[in-house]
């Protein structure tokens, strides 16, 4: 940072991030409701913007963030969760879990979410994962959890490269920041 | 408050990260040494754009505050 009492930019002067490695953060996506993958979808992003080298990994329920079969429909549950904002905006009234366990529900809680993000200009979630990719974000498959969750090699977005712990955490030993969501 | 611009960004009813994001694509369309101006509506906005030209080094002229908009000076660096 510079100071009032600092020499002026010149372009003349050396950059100070000039041959520096950049920071790295990684990420473990461990949940894959739609309200679940969007604080990963906004640090994934952010991070890139601030230059930083990203790998995000996908294990359990985090693996239909790139399950080319479920990513385009993720989904919000409704059901007890106690700090479910009120359907109306504006308005102070939650809906009590009884409402919430009946079918269409969920569908019902998606659209609302989906309707909020798009009021508030935040880009949905295909177009989330679009700027992570074009800006160098890496998706890491769990391995294990393909494997236990059936899922095929061909599911997974092509983006995506399919690992294990072992190779994660190599990976993550190097980060300077480690997130688990 | 008048800095010469080389670009102009409009993040006004955009909030985070999207302002960020914009601005770093933007910065990459100008050339070393000429500045942007982004104007922002996001209250996080300030916080968020001193950081942003602290972790990639790209200088923050100047920015200022009123009417509930954010405006911000950025000159690229690398």
């Amino acid at each position: 940072m510079t100071s009032p009492g600092e020499k002026p930019f010149t372009l003349e002067e050396p950059d100070p991030d000039a041959g520096q490695k950049s920071k790295r953060m990684a990420l473990v996506a461990s949940k894959g409701g739609l309200d679940e993958v969007y604080p990963i979808l906004i640090m994934a992003t952010t991070a890139a913007a601030l230059e930083w080298e990203v790998g995000i990994f996908c294990t359990f329920y985090g693996l239909d963030m790139v399950n080319t079969k479920r990513m385009h429909s993720l989904k919000v549950s409704p059901l007890g969760n106690a700090a479910a904002p009120p359907p109306l905006k504006g308005k102070e009234f939650g809906v009590p879990n009884f409402i919430s366990m009946l079918p269409g529900m969920t569908t019902v809680a998606t659209k609302m979410m989906r309707g909020w993000m798009k009021d508030s200009n935040i880009p949905d979630f295909d177009e989330m994962m679009e700027l992570c990719l074009e800006s160098g974000v890496e998706f890491y498959a769990c391995a294990t959890t393909m494997g236990v969750m059936n899922v095929k090699q061909e599911d997974i977005m092509p983006q995506a490269t399919c690992l294990g712990a072992a190779a994660f955490l190599d990976f993550a030993a190097d980060a300077d920041l480690a997130l688990f969501i | 408050m008048t800095i010469a611009s080389d670009e102009l960004l409009d993040c006004t009813g955009l909030l985070c990260p999207i302002p960020v994001v914009k601005t770093s694509k933007a910065i990459k369309t100008i050339d070393v040494g000429q500045v942007l101006e982004m104007v922002a509506t996001d209250p996080g906005a300030p916080p968020d754009m001193e950081a942003w030209a602290r972790q990639t080094g790209h200088e923050l002229i100047e920015q200022t505050a009123g009417d509930g908009e954010y405006r911000f000076w950025f000159r690229r660096t690398k």
